[in-house]
């Protein structure tokens, strides 16, 4: 009898599925592994948007949303096996939230027809929507980095970096190596001598680098680590007496994981970011009220307004709004992944949308089009204080400079639309 | 003298540093080794579960806490104490005693006479369980080691090296007092092995475990036993590199460090692990310096495999490991 209820139960629910639409969203997350905590604060970051929104909204355009959450372990090849495993639920947009998966899923992604959007991470050179008609990466790369960490330098040097020494240490792993061609580019417009120190995966010994360092004494040295690398160069940093000020990590550097291991050797430490910091947002108490004052918070519900946790949600506003984008764009709520590339190629993030959603100067207008899928490229400089145990932003958000990026970028996608035989489509 | 040649030896001597750190994870693998024959995987997370549990100890973090509160609703993260870094350590302690039981009484118990790849097998499972329970217990997030190990320059060495050659050599404080901590290590665990009571009967199962069994000594008390040494050695090597970076996953990564130096000084030589981590220590900051800008950087990995692959060949029971010879 029992059996029999259930059967008749499960084949209602099934039946009344259709009627039951809802959006799909995915979270490639990471909350186990070697880099579970960075990955923890992101994925409840994004999960608390979307739970933000069915609570407060009852979701996007009236469509509740459904979170298809699945654990990587920042593993390529747990990515690719997440991704195929849940394509089939109609996903509207992947966040792959890993460089590596991002490169096996590219093909992947543009011959199923679902967008992916690599905020700050992935293929810099996707930013060519021309090219990669499935891929977007605003609203800032690497190269953003790269150029954006040397804009700030000139902003303090009075404009002039002739005859000055930057030190890149990074991560040897194609995502460390990515901002070195922009940096030589810039070293060369600007005149500063680069030097270059790798570091061994993971990056628990760096004693070799840092005493090199410590000898040649650069005048200013850039990070683009990730994991225990960031900690453990903070701290030998802090060994050697590098002034901090002029130590500056890329945005995967700057978390708070990244600087509280060193103590008060961190304090005066430098860091980039496309979003702005804290909870003093609106948005957060909505957050309070319908998220975590209920217990719906996502996780352990204690990284609210840590530096991963709103990158996490800002990403997730960047998904809704897109897919808002969409449905206006297409005059239906139920939007496919299809519909949902054209609202993230529409996407149009102003200060007044930012302050109307409860996120006033959160990250930098811009917009995406047919060619450019990534943004402005604008970013800004934070400070870590470690007295108060905070990050402080201390520029406003500035444009990368587009002069140097934008041929690099032509070059670099043109070669990969030859590869394989992409024709460019706008 | 040139100022290339202070920085060859301030490189040179920074290695050495850096190997006896290397050394104080390979200790572990070694006591294992000699006692039971069990190459074990688990030491490196092993090193990471006793740091962790240090600071949950410490900071009064509630155990669980995480798994308590998804399944009662309740919101205990802390019991509201710091506990000092000595009491903390000696309870610790007693965790990784407790440990060294649950192991034997659980695993190896059930696999005494296994072949040595089923033991080896049995470590990855206890690696995975280890690095699952330490998430589970303490959480994942990064977490600052402070037990006030002094950290940074040496200015006494900075200063005299300075006046006599013209050249401040860095020598990290904390790289100092491991030296010393290992150099203890080796002491006491080679005189404990040699002369008291327990490290004879542990010698003896390492030599042959049943013939051990036939003169009344307990197999199950001495694993157990080894296996909390092991344990101390982990916690060890644990607070040295936990105050290096913050207590966090690639603390377990350590283990890979273990590996040549293992290999180079023999698994069975407590001095061997010390003189293996030396050399690797040594030898791969000196690569780096000397070559390893001609090589795109970062070699420091590749080389100390490669040293141990070269040992190998030409010594495979490592400098200090005991020659096994069959006879037919």
């Amino acid at each position: 009898m029992k059996l029999k209820l259930i059967t008749a139960v499960t084949a209602a629910m099934m039946a009344a599925a259709p009627a039951m639409a809802e959006l799909t969203f995915s979270a490639l997350s990471y909350r186990t592994g070697p880099y579970a905590a960075n990955g923890i604060p992101f994925a409840d970051g994004y999960q608390d948007y979307f739970t933000l929104l069915n609570e407060r909204d009852g979701g996007i355009g009236g469509e509740p949303i459904n979170l298809v959450e699945c654990e990587t372990a920042y593993n390529t090849e747990k990515g690719v096996e997440c991704y195929e495993a849940t394509k089939g639920q109609g996903v509207l947009v992947y966040q792959p939230l890993s460089t590596g998966i991002t490169y096996q899923l590219i093909p992947k992604a543009t011959a199923d027809g679902i967008p992916m959007h690599t905020m700050g991470y992935g293929r810099t050179s996707a930013k060519n929507g021309s090219v990669f008609s499935n891929i977007f990466n605003y609203p800032a790369n690497y190269w953003d980095g790269a150029s954006i960490a040397i804009t700030h330098l000139l902003d303090i040097n009075e404009g002039d970096l002739n005859g000055k020494k930057v030190a890149l240490v990074y991560h040897n792993s194609a995502y460390g190596k990515e901002p070195i061609r922009t940096l030589e580019e810039l070293a060369e417009k600007h005149g500063f001598e680069l030097t270059l120190l790798a570091v061994d995966h993971p990056g628990q010994e760096q004693k070799s680098q840092w005493l090199q360092i410590r000898r040649e004494r650069p005048d200013y040295v850039l990070m683009w680590g990730w994991g225990v690398m960031n900690s453990v160069a903070i701290q030998e940093a802090a060994n050697i007496r590098y002034p901090m000020e002029n130590f500056i990590g890329i945005w995967w550097s700057g978390s708070e994981n990244d600087v509280l291991p060193a103590g008060d050797g961190a304090n005066g430490y430098k860091a980039l970011t496309f979003h702005n910091l804290g909870t003093d947002f609106p948005l957060y108490a909505d957050i309070e009220q319908y998220v975590k004052g209920p217990g719906k918070a996502a996780g352990a519900g204690d990284q609210i307004g840590t530096v991963l946790y709103n990158r996490g949600l800002y990403a997730a506003m960047l998904a809704a709004e897109a897919a808002k984008t969409a449905q206006e764009i297409h005059g239906v709520s139920e939007i496919t992944p299809a519909m949902m590339r054209d609202g993230m190629e529409a996407l149009e993030i102003t200060e007044e949308k930012m302050a109307a959603l409860g996120l006033p100067n959160f990250g930098p207008a811009f917009s995406v089009s047919c060619e450019n899928h990534g943004g402005d490229g604008f970013g800004a400089v934070k400070q870590w204080d470690a007295t108060a145990g905070q990050w402080t932003m201390i520029t406003d958000f500035f444009q990368s400079d587009q002069d140097v990026l934008n041929p690099l970028i032509e070059e670099d996608s043109a070669a990969y639309a030859a590869e394989n035989n992409i024709e460019p489509r706008c | 003298m040139p100022e290339q040649f202070f920085f060859a030896m301030e490189v040179i001597l920074n290695g050495f540093m850096a190997g006896v750190l290397y050394a104080l994870v390979a200790l572990g693998f070694v006591l294992i080794y000699k006692a039971s024959g069990i190459f074990n995987y688990a030491q490196g997370v092993m090193a990471l579960f006793a740091a962790a549990s240090l600071v949950g100890i410490m900071d009064g973090q509630v155990p669980f806490s995480h798994l308590i509160n998804a399944i009662f609703g309740t919101s205990v993260h802390h019991f509201g104490w710091h506990v000092p870094a000595i009491l903390a350590i000696l309870l610790t302690m007693g965790i990784m005693v407790l440990l060294a039981w649950a192991v034997n009484r659980f695993v190896f118990k059930h696999l005494v006479n296994q072949e040595p790849i089923i033991l080896f097998m049995a470590t990855i499972g206890l690696a995975y369980f280890l690095e699952g329970a330490s998430d589970l217990m303490w959480g994942a997030e990064i977490k600052k080691l402070d037990v006030g190990l002094p950290q940074g320059l040496n200015e006494t060495i900075d200063n005299v090296t300075f006046n006599l050659f013209g050249y401040g050599f860095f020598i990290d404080n904390l790289d100092i007092v491991a030296t010393f901590v290992a150099v203890a290590l080796v002491v006491i665990l080679t005189v404990y092995s040699q002369y008291s009571k327990q490290g004879r009967a542990l010698r003896a199962v390492a030599d042959d475990h049943q013939a051990a069994l036939s003169v009344g000594i307990s197999l199950n008390f001495i694993w157990v036993l080894v296996w909390s040494i092991a344990g101390f050695v982990a916690l060890v090597a644990g607070i040295m590199w936990g105050a290096k970076s913050g207590v966090q996953f690639s603390l377990s990564l350590m283990a890979l460090k273990a590996l040549p130096v293992l290999m180079l000084g023999g698994f069975t030589s407590i001095p061997g692990a010390i003189v293996g981590g030396l050399i690797i220590g040594m030898g791969e900051k000196l690569f780096e310096f000397t070559l390893g800008g001609m090589m795109g950087g970062a070699t420091e990995n590749w080389f100390a495999y490669v040293l141990a692959l070269v040992f190998l060949v030409f010594r495979p029971q490592g400098l200090f490991g005991e020659k096994i010879i069959e006879r037919v």
